[in-house]
């Protein structure tokens, strides 16, 4: 659906003080950035996790009082979809050396490291390979690359700046220097990153980067890479096998207290099916599909956090879980595009954002909690958001300047999924600005590991989004495709020695479950409720009240 | 939640896999599937245009043209009937990537059913991503390996094009073979990742890390406060005045 007249008229006041603001940027003057006083204070001011009511105490496992989103604790506080003594765990339908749970950009680069220390490895997906916020990630991957003007050290400041310097110190530290190596590796593997005629890497800024450290593959970064990692793993199925549409719902533990296989849920048929691994990872992502305070979400249809809840059964302790990333810059318009993820490289390639006057409010590259407080105070407080046809409201991204700056045919060019996708709806948003508002995009928490990817049980270990600790309370952009990669690497590696090396073998258990529902009970938590979810129902309500007989319990919440 | 967005309006007829339902007609095929009381399984996965799951080819009643989609990018139209392909079956070739060439022979040895195209463009006509999929076959079959991955770089592996070629062949696995012998053999490697890999592991950068790890909140956010940002309209070349950290 084009801009309505209403819309087009208000564009004519961005269109008014765009020329100005082109002059502007081009002496180098931006919209004055925040201290980090004016951060805290609007961000307590504003930003959704500051909310008033929309956490609460949770009240089992190694967390009890852990105050963390309701969402959250609503798949916590919640029974095993299988009954434990149900489970006839001596039958066994799969056997490997690693276990990797989702196979997305973390879980498909463990599986590439593990193999290469010639053990077999199980990817078991609750959708299709390569299905995963990784494909999402539009915008690209950070490293500090470039001697002459950047190192790790301001790599490391920027990203704890940008966690509010309570990010786990030897994560980063892990993170920052494993970056170039990891570029190399993707370019190694055929990744297509945007370059210079002499191979130089193209790079940008993003929020709260200090230098021009993010790389990219037009605006399909994370497709890129994720479509080449799954192409590689294909290539070595003798070794690395993909077990489609089934979702792991339990861990599985040993006699010894180590992690020895989960059982899995084939979607399809409905059966369980156990496997027995000498080493597991758990890569499952995020959960934007939890729709925390009724967000809409950038993300994938399968993130509903189901590695917190099979970690935490587990007895894994969570961290971080108490902020959650909302992406500044979602769609709000036309409505079939609303929630999608508008890449922060606009805003990294020049794009201001502007209020129903045209008027620049905050610069547009605060770290993404702040940039998401800003246009909330704009639309809420401020009442200068521009309300769109279905009830909404948001602010301009005026992209048509990145045309103006850089030359025409830019947009088309670096963002060619975007404009694709707009123009679908009869937008050119190289010629008229997009609407925009938070959106729920990244769980900046998770299950609790250390640089080996390691956590507190035993064969153990996990990568990615599902973990907490390296982003602090707010990830920068570009250093998701860069924690997948990294620690995914090195969960893959390590899992594979201790397969080989460390692995005890020993009696299998669900007493862990066991000792979780019985928690749940002392507690007096009565619920209907099982999790993990694995997905969302969407399912109009009419509809599911004549559901009688569905048996099909994904989204009993 | 995505459903309690769904405002009372217009209902409109459309047909799934033939059987009729009544949806808003603001909604996309994916969304007016689910309040038609599917819940999706297969055929569903970002929900944002990318990552290819949800295929859907659809018809109007008296039209002879079968039209393509994406279900999550698709809206409905009344009437419209339609089906979606969440899964095709396609050959993919097992190859080892450092040691295959960039020639026209590999991409042969691997998919010699490329050589059957019949250049009828139904791919290009089939293709959600507006690809000139003919096209790069075009240029694979000549081995211009450069211009098989420029015009193949959109592609979503949604698999509509492999499902309607008449001489069966599976464009979208020759495509990633093609750019990833681009990315890895034609396009001009950057030197400048060698470099700062061998600073890292030569220890260059370690102490001070290290004295970043060891400091407390303050002093990193006064270390935070003092960085030096590059400016947004500076040129590739700028560098910093401070160089002490580099």
């Amino acid at each position: 659906m084009p801009y309505t007249h209403e819309l087009k008229e208000l564009i004519k006041r961005v269109e008014a003080t765009r020329h100005l603001r082109i002059e502007k940027k081009r002496k180098g003057e931006e919209f004055p950035l925040l201290s980090l006083k004016e951060r805290e204070e609007i961000l307590r001011k504003f930003h959704p996790d500051f909310i008033e009511g929309t956490r609460r105490e949770i009240r089992v496992g190694p967390n009890k009082g852990y105050s963390i989103p309701h969402e959250y604790v609503d798949i916590l506080e919640a029974k095993s979809r299988v009954n434990p003594d149900l489970v006839d765990l001596t039958k066994i339908a799969y056997e490997t050396d690693v276990l990797i749970i989702g196979g997305g950009g973390a879980g498909t680069a463990a599986a590439l490291t593990a193999q290469e220390q010639g053990v077999k490895v199980l990817i078991a997906t609750k959708l299709r390979h390569g299905d995963a916020n990784t494909m999402m990630a539009e915008g690209g991957i950070q490293a500090a690359s470039k001697e002459e003007k950047d190192s790790p050290y301001y790599h490391y400041l920027d990203v704890m700046g940008g966690g509010h310097f309570k990010n786990v110190p030897e994560l980063v530290y892990t993170l920052v220097t494993e970056a170039p190596k990891v570029i190399q590796w993707l370019e190694n593997l055929g990744c297509m990153f945007t370059k210079f005629p002499d191979g130089r890497l193209k790079s940008l800024h993003g929020g709260g980067t200090s230098r021009k450290r993010m790389h990219y593959a037009a605006d399909i970064t994370g497709a890129e890479i994720m479509r080449t990692l799954r192409d590689e793993a294909r290539n070595r199925a003798e070794d690395i096998k993909v077990i489609e549409f089934s979702p792991a719902v339990e861990l599985i533990l040993n006699e010894h207290g180590h992690c020895a296989g989960a059982i899995l849920y084939n979607l399809e048929t409905e059966e369980y099916f156990i496997v027995k691994a000498k080493a597991v990872i758990m890569a499952t992502g995020g959960s934007g599909r939890l729709h925390i305070q009724n967000y809409m979400t950038t993300n994938h249809y399968g993130a509903t956090g189901d590695g917190l809840v099979m970690g935490y059964r587990a007895g894994v302790r969570l961290c971080f879980l108490h902020t959650v990333q909302y992406h500044p810059t979602g769609a709000v318009f036309p409505e079939q595009a609303e929630g999608l993820l508008i890449t922060e490289k606009f805003r990294g390639a020049g794009a201001n954002v502007l209020n129903i006057d045209g008027e620049q409010f905050v610069n547009e590259r605060e770290p993404r909690d702040v940039e998401s407080a800003a246009f909330i105070r704009e639309c809420l407080e401020r009442k200068k958001g521009i309300p769109t046809p279905t009830g909404k409201v948001g602010v301009w991204l005026d992209s048509p300047m990145i045309d103006i700056i850089w030359g025409e045919g830019t947009i088309r060019r670096e963002f060619p999924g975007k404009y694709l996708l707009f123009k679908r709806f009869g937008i050119d948003i190289s010629k008229e600005p997009m609407l925009v508002y938070p959106t729920l995009h990244y769980q900046n928490g998770g299950l609790e590991y250390n640089s080996r990817c390691e956590t507190s049980i035993p064969g153990f270990f996990a990568a990615g989004e599902v973990t907490g600790g390296v982003h602090g309370e707010n990830r920068l952009m570009g250093n998701s495709l860069l924690d997948v990669c990294v620690f995914g690497r090195i969960a893959g590696f390590n899992a594979a020695i201790y397969a080989k090396e460390k692995a005890k073998d020993g009696r299998l258990t669900l007493d862990h479950v066991r000792k979780y529902h019985k928690e749940l009970e002392e507690a007096g938590i009565i619920t209907q409720r099982v999790s993990p979810m694995l997905l969302p129902d969407y399912t109009n309500p009419s509809v599911r009240e004549r559901q009688l007989t569905s048996h099909y319990v994904g989204t009993l919440r | 939640m995505e459903e309690k967005e769904i405002k009372k309006e217009e209902l409109i007829p459309i047909f799934i896999m033939g059987k009729r339902y009544e949806v808003p007609s603001t909604l996309t095929i994916q969304k007016a599937m689910e309040y038609a009381g599917y819940q999706l399984i297969r055929g569903c996965g970002c929900r944002g245009g990318i990552c290819g799951a949800c295929a859907t080819v659809y018809r109007f009643p008296g039209s002879y043209k079968i039209e393509v989609g994406l279900a999550c990018q698709t809206l409905v139209q009344p009437n419209m009937y339609l089906t979606q392909i969440p899964f095709f079956p396609a050959p993919k070739s097992i190859y080892d990537i450092e040691r295959i060439k960039p020639s026209i022979e590999t991409l042969v040895k691997y998919y010699p059913e490329l050589l059957r195209c019949l250049q009828c463009n139904t791919c290009t006509k089939s293709c959600p991503m507006e690809i000139e999929v003919m096209d790069y076959i075009a240029a694979a079959m000549r081995g211009d390996i450069t211009r098989l991955a420029e015009l193949s770089f959109d592609c979503i592996m949604c698999g509509l094009c492999t499902a309607r070629c008449p001489a069966e062949i599976c464009q979208y696995n020759i495509a990633i073979l093609g750019r990833r012998l681009y990315g890895k053999y034609i396009a001009p490697k950057a030197e400048h990742l060698a470099s700062m890999v061998k600073r890292i592991e030569e220890g260059r950068y370690e102490s001070m890390l290290r004295e970043l790890m060891d400091s407390d909140e303050e002093t990193l956010k006064k270390l935070y406060t003092a960085r030096e940002i590059e400016p947004d309209q500076a040129d590739e070349y700028w560098t910093p005045k401070d160089k002490t950290y580099l």
